[in-house]
């Protein structure tokens, strides 16, 4: 194994892992405030589509990941009107969303498949990605990948350093303590399911426009429910989803890579490794109740009506 | 109305309030008058609607009717965080508290200026020594016991420098020493010219600190009154309309043990809750015994030990009928002859959207006399007969046995879940507050099943949180502190002096105590 | 400006009118997405809700496809009742339609009456295995059974793709993704000729019977809407939460393998790819709009038969594209999970009437 396969390897982990780490992201803070999100799959695909289209149109990716925000804010909203002021159940609105976003996405994407974009261009930094072996591997990618990163250690900032954190915090804990309080628990959860949702958008167009750019009916494969996985994993704290995401990358990729080494296992089981990782992962963290104890949210699932 | 210091400005008037639920009318054409230094008791039995009119004067309910004036001009009080613009500061009687955060960052939540923990930190430092109440800011809430928990919420008041502090039913959490710390606090704010709001059912402690009382009863001011020139026999009759009703316990030898917990250690499954360590205790049967203590400091994880939801870590730690049964579920134990009435009605007793038969067969299935299934099919007719037969055994106000459970009022609904349990005829009984929320009437029947069982034969275990309720009714009491049990005493040869000072943890006194009497004069609680 | 308010007692009537509000709701959206798709509205609603209804092979194809969401459907409303929720009847469907195809091809050639009742139990076992591992690791390991259901779906396709591009596939097949052709004595036999609705609907149908059965007169069903409405009380009353997640998932997952073996001892007649276009999830919906009642199951499952039905026949007469099926169905459960609201609230104006107190009941247990 040559340093430029290793490269290669480590790069397409990362970039398996991006669309994970965005929607993870985005998935954690909305549920630290209490509410979550089912409907991550159907955010994605939405987002998915929704860059690609604009993405084909306007020759601009830019533009393409814009849209994507948009789409999935739009999304979340229509999960926030529900949850948060219907007061509808979590869990039936979320798998609601799940399957409107499969049939809105293959109804909005009917005309593309087959049709392709210019892929997010790799970075060249000045100094930094000439330097040997370290620079191709962790300086190179796009600006998404950096992006995602970023996100990740604003977040855990956000969450323990900021007021906005501490609120965030206390509303997933005891949402009517909070409003006792006068605190606008109601607000701060539409604020963070539109922010859960922006992200799982982001999160799925980085998959039509980077990661394989194209349009494909259902392409997130999952990658929704596993984001959600990965929240778990991560024990709600930021710093666990990229761990979570880096190794569900590498997952990922090996079933290609594992083909080309001649690994003499049919790809379909190859393909499978992803999903059965995550319930291992799962297993692991679930195991003792104590650890969901100390880190769960506690409102999480519950909603809130003020009286 | 009298001003006994002369014509003063009223810091706040409510006139004519009412707030009307569809159900239940909650308050109706309150009014009520404090003055500045003052310490106000607003009295009533459970369900009479204080809570309610306090939750009005500091914004997190409108009322429906009438006006609140504030230092001589009417208010519209729309928000908590308004009421705290005006200086009211209210500590609730269920605390506000977030566990996991540190108390700085509480506090930090609960201001309307917008400061950062780090911030507050030497200003909480400062003004909880400066009343008594030293706390440590940056401990988190979940490592702090229920008085240190009340101490963050006053504190985090008194920051804001209230004009009223409201505090709503403070005691019923703190020792007999936490009461007397909080007492100097209190008289400290009042003589700085605080007014405040004392909301409670113990009269003892408002005769010892309030200057003023207004009495409410099922959501009206019954009268109001000076508490120290009134007796506690003529409040009590203000809160209740009445005569205080007793209950009579006639001396009966004890026979076998019936449920005999022996050296039970249990982890907490709840990181926040409180480990059992070494509790054994005896319960003969034809005894009450009372299990005294404040809620927290183990109760539910004992209870749960017992009732079977909780698994004991050894077979013989508790044993029913002299069997093992400490790794046996809920329903074997019910077997055996266990009825259980737990503290949280609505969810665990009894479920919400079930009717009354339907709950019925929740634990009736047990019962082989009522023959409520039949090869895993039920059978609707022997249910509906079941149910029937308790609604009207023990008067239960409802639309029949189809009603829905939360249809009915608290007390008609725990003297259901009593029925029910009595009904099938158990062995040993275990009650969790059994009269908390109910009304008097159905309280004094509740308790009166639960003495003719006592009668009967059955081993009783009666879990309350009334120190007044346990000595009418046990036999033997004992107390639960941090997870540890005393050894139980007949309640004649102790005092409510020497229980309460077993809550707080000191049960290995030498020293015997006199004999004292178990009703001692003058220390009157009214049954809430 | 009026809000919402709690009402004292949900109420009854919403509970049977919502899914029918959802469905109007639904069928109003459709028209209008008719008329953003360049159709007369009416014709187009024709087309889509009414033709399928008008010939006896047409009401043929709405149970044919009805039976596997009626199947799989009445299999989750049990789970759901009790808070349950088996995310993956798609995956256990596949699996039950592997393990059916498995012994059809194994027996390749055999005759009898035997195959078929051997060939359902196969697939009825199979579905149930596949949901054994999601009901292991929630009871032993408190993971979530929403997630690994799920997983294991996308793990069932996988598998079901290896099969029949490998182990099974038709050697004079041209190399297409599928087995060998069931014999006859592997298929189920049509209920009538020239229909293609086989003897999985009578099937689906005593399954709806028995489920009413279990939920309404068992104390097994008891148990588990006890277990699902208050998990404190049910605990409290020595409920075994366990025994009531492994029949949620066996019962549910068999019932989504025999569903499986409808689809392939059925239409597909082999192993395909593909054995489901997702009905493990639309039964999701259907199990939602049936209001987790095995008779409001059938009738949901009905409409949403419709729903797939009318949209293969406006592809083919009006070039509408197949993808608004899925549109509508999602359109449908959020239309019900909105109307659901005014179960347990309703509008409130803002100002409300002081009455004389004396007319109303005083508080006696007020908060």
């Amino acid at each position: 194994m040559n340093t430029d396969y290793l490269v290669a390897f480590l790069a397409s982990t990362a970039g398996a892992a991006t669309p994970l780490v965005l929607a993870s992201t985005g998935e954690l803070v909305a549920e630290r405030s209490g509410v979550i999100n089912l409907g991550l799959e159907g955010i994605m695909l939405v987002g998915a589509v929704a860059g690609f289209t604009v993405t084909l149109r306007t020759g601009s990716a830019g533009f393409g990941l814009a849209a994507a925000v948009v789409a999935g804010m739009a999304m979340a909203l229509l999960f926030a009107v529900l949850v948060l002021t219907l007061q509808t159940n979590q869990v039936a609105t979320g798998l609601a969303l799940t399957l409107f976003g499969l049939g809105l996405s293959a109804f909005a994407g009917r005309d593309l498949v087959g049709q392709t974009v210019a892929p997010l261009p790799h970075l060249h930094l000045p100094v930094l990605s000439d330097v040997p072996f370290v620079g191709p591997l962790l300086f190179s990618f796009d600006a998404m990948v950096y992006v995602s990163l970023a996100l990740v250690v604003l977040t855990g900032w956000m969450l323990a350093r900021t007021r906005l954190g501490l609120l965030i915090r206390a509303v997933g804990e005891a949402p009517h303590s909070a409003h006792a309080l006068g605190m606008p628990v109601v607000r701060l959860r539409y604020a963070t399911v539109l922010a859960g949702g922006a992200l799982a958008g982001l999160g799925g167009a980085y998959l039509s426009l980077a990661l394989t750019p194209m349009w494909v009916e259902g392409m997130t494969a999952g990658r929704g429910w596993i984001a959600l996985a990965q929240v778990v994993f991560a024990t709600w704290k930021p710093r666990g989803l990229l761990l979570g995401a880096y190794l569900f990358g590498g997952v990922t990729v090996l079933q290609f890579h594992g083909q080309g080494l001649g690994v003499p296992i049919p790809s379909e089981f190859l393909s499978m490794l992803p999903y059965l990782a995550t319930i291992a992962v799962l297993v692991v963290i679930c195991r003792n109740p104590q650890t969901i104890l100390l880190n769960k949210p506690v409102s999480l699932g519950q909603n809130f009506k003020a009286d | 109305m009298n001003d006994p210091q002369g014509r003063i400005e009223p810091r706040l008037r409510l006139l004519g309030i009412s707030k009307i639920y569809p159900s239940v009318v909650a308050n109706a054409d309150v009014d009520l008058t404090v003055l500045p230094g003052e310490i106000h008791a607003v009295l009533g039995e459970n369900g009479a609607g204080k809570s309610t009119l306090m939750k009005m004067i500091y914004g997190v309910v409108k009322p429906d009717a009438g006006e609140i004036m504030w230092e001589g001009r009417q208010v519209r009080i729309d928000s908590p965080s308004a009421a705290r613009r005006l200086g009211i500061g209210m500590v609730f009687q269920h605390f506000a508290l977030f566990e996991t955060l540190t108390v700085a960052e509480n506090i930090a939540l609960a201001l309307d200026e917008k400061t950062t923990p780090a911030l507050l930190a030497p200003r909480i430092r400062a003004v909880s020594a400066q009343y008594g109440l030293p706390l440590d800011p940056d401990r988190r809430v979940h490592s702090m016991s229920v008085g240190e928990r009340q101490r963050v919420e006053i504190v985090r008041c008194l920051l804001q420098s209230p004009r009223l502090l409201i505090m709503d039913e403070p005691t019923s959490v703190l020792t007999p020493d936490a009461v007397q710390t909080l007492f100097v606090s209190l008289r400290r704010l009042r003589d700085e010219g605080v007014s405040i709001l004392y909301i409670s059912h113990k009269l003892d402690e408002i005769q010892a600190l309030c200057d003023r009382a207004t009495v409410l009863r099922a959501g009206r001011v019954a009268g109001t009154a000076n508490p120290r020139e009134e007796t506690a026999q003529s409040l009590a009759e203000l809160m209740i309309g009445g005569d205080l009703p007793t209950c009579t316990l006639a001396p009966r030898a004890p026979g076998d043990v019936l449920l005999a917990i022996d050296g039970l250690d249990l982890p907490s499954d709840d990181p926040f809750g409180t480990a059992l360590r070494g509790v054994s205790l005896d319960v003969c049967a034809g005894e009450i015994v009372g299990l005294a203590g404040i809620s927290g400091n183990g109760q539910q994880e004992l209870l749960k030990a017992i009732s079977g939801e909780r698994l004991a870590p050894g077979a013989s730690a508790i044993r029913l009928l002299g069997r093992d049964c400490g790794r046996e579920g809920a329903a074997a134990r019910r077997r055996l002859g266990l009825g259980f009435v737990p503290e949280e009605r609505l969810g665990r007793g009894a479920v919400p959207a079930l009717s009354l038969a339907d709950n019925a067969l929740l634990t009736g299935y047990l019962n082989p006399a009522a023959g409520m299934t039949s090869s895993g099919v039920i059978r609707r007719g022997a249910v509906r007969a079941f149910a029937g037969a308790v609604i009207e055994r023990f008067k239960v106000k409802c639309g029949g046995a189809s009603s829905a459970a939360p249809s009915l009022s608290g007390g008609n609904l725990q003297k259901f879940i009593v029925g029910r349990e009595i009904r099938l005829a158990p062995k040993v009984m275990v009650v969790a507050q059994p009269t908390w929320g109910v009304d008097v009437g159905a309280a004094m029947l509740i308790r009166q099943a639960i003495i003719d069982l006592r009668d009967a034969g059955v081993a009783v275990l009666v879990v309350s949180e009334e120190l007044d309720e346990l000595f009418m009714m046990c036999d033997r009491i004992a107390v639960l502190a941090k997870g540890r049990l005393s050894r139980a005493v007949p309640a004649h040869a102790t005092s409510v002096d020497r229980i309460g000072r077993w809550m707080g943890g000191d049960f290995d006194d030498a020293a015997s105590a006199p004999a004292a009497t178990a009703h001692p004069e003058g220390v009157l609680h009214v049954p809430a | 400006m009026s809000r919402l308010e709690a009402r004292p007692e949900p109420s009854r009537a919403m509970m049977l009118a919502s899914p029918l509000i959802a469905a109007g709701l639904m069928l109003v959206s459709g028209s209008l997405l008719f008329l953003f798709l360049g159709q007369a509205p009416l014709h187009a609603f024709y087309v889509y809700f009414i033709q399928p209804l008008t010939s006896l092979y047409g009401i043929g194809e709405l149970l044919l496809k009805a039976t596997p969401l009626i199947l799989c459907g009445v299999g989750l409303a049990i789970g759901f009742r009790a808070n349950v929720h088996n995310i993956g009847a798609d995956g256990q469907l596949t699996m039950g339609a592997v393990a059916a195809g498995c012994v059809a091809l194994y027996f390749d050639g055999a005759q009898g009456p035997w195959l078929l009742p051997l060939m359902i139990l196969a697939g009825a076992a199979g579905g149930a295995a596949w949901a054994a591992v999601p009901a292991l690791l929630r009871t032993r390991f408190n993971t979530s059974e929403i997630l690994v259901s799920l997983m294991l779906v996308y793990v069932a396709y996988l598998f079901l793709g290896y099969l029949v591009h490998g182990p099974v596939r038709d050697p004079a097949g041209y190399n297409f993704p599928q087995s060998k052709m069931f014999g006859d004595a592997a298929l189920l036999p049509l209920l009538k000729d020239g229909l293609r609705v086989n003897a999985a609907f009578p099937l689906s149908l005593v399954a709806v019977a028995g489920a009413w059965f279990f939920c309404r007169h068992s104390f097994a069903g008891y148990r588990m809407q006890v277990s699902g409405m208050a998990p404190a009380a049910a605990l409290y009353a020595g409920f075994s939460e366990p025994k009531n997640v492994w029949i949620a998932f066996l019962a549910s997952g068999a019932l989504a393998g025999v569903a499986g073996v409808g689809e392939v001892a059925g239409p597909l007649g082999q192993l395909q790819a593909s054995v489901s276009p997702g009905y493990g999830f639309a039964a999701i919906i259907v199990a939602y709009v049936g209001r987790l009642h095995p008779v409001g199951v059938l009738l949901a499952a009905l409409l949403m038969s419709l729903l797939y039905i009318g949209g293969e026949t406006a592809q083919i007469e009006l070039q509408l594209p197949s993808a608004i099926t899925g549109l509508f169905q999602g359109l449908l459960l959020f239309y019900l999970l909105a109307a659901d609201l005014f179960i347990h609230y309703r509008i409130k104006p803002r100002r409300v009437a002081v009455a004389p107190a004396a007319a109303l009941p005083v508080a006696k247990e007020a908060a």
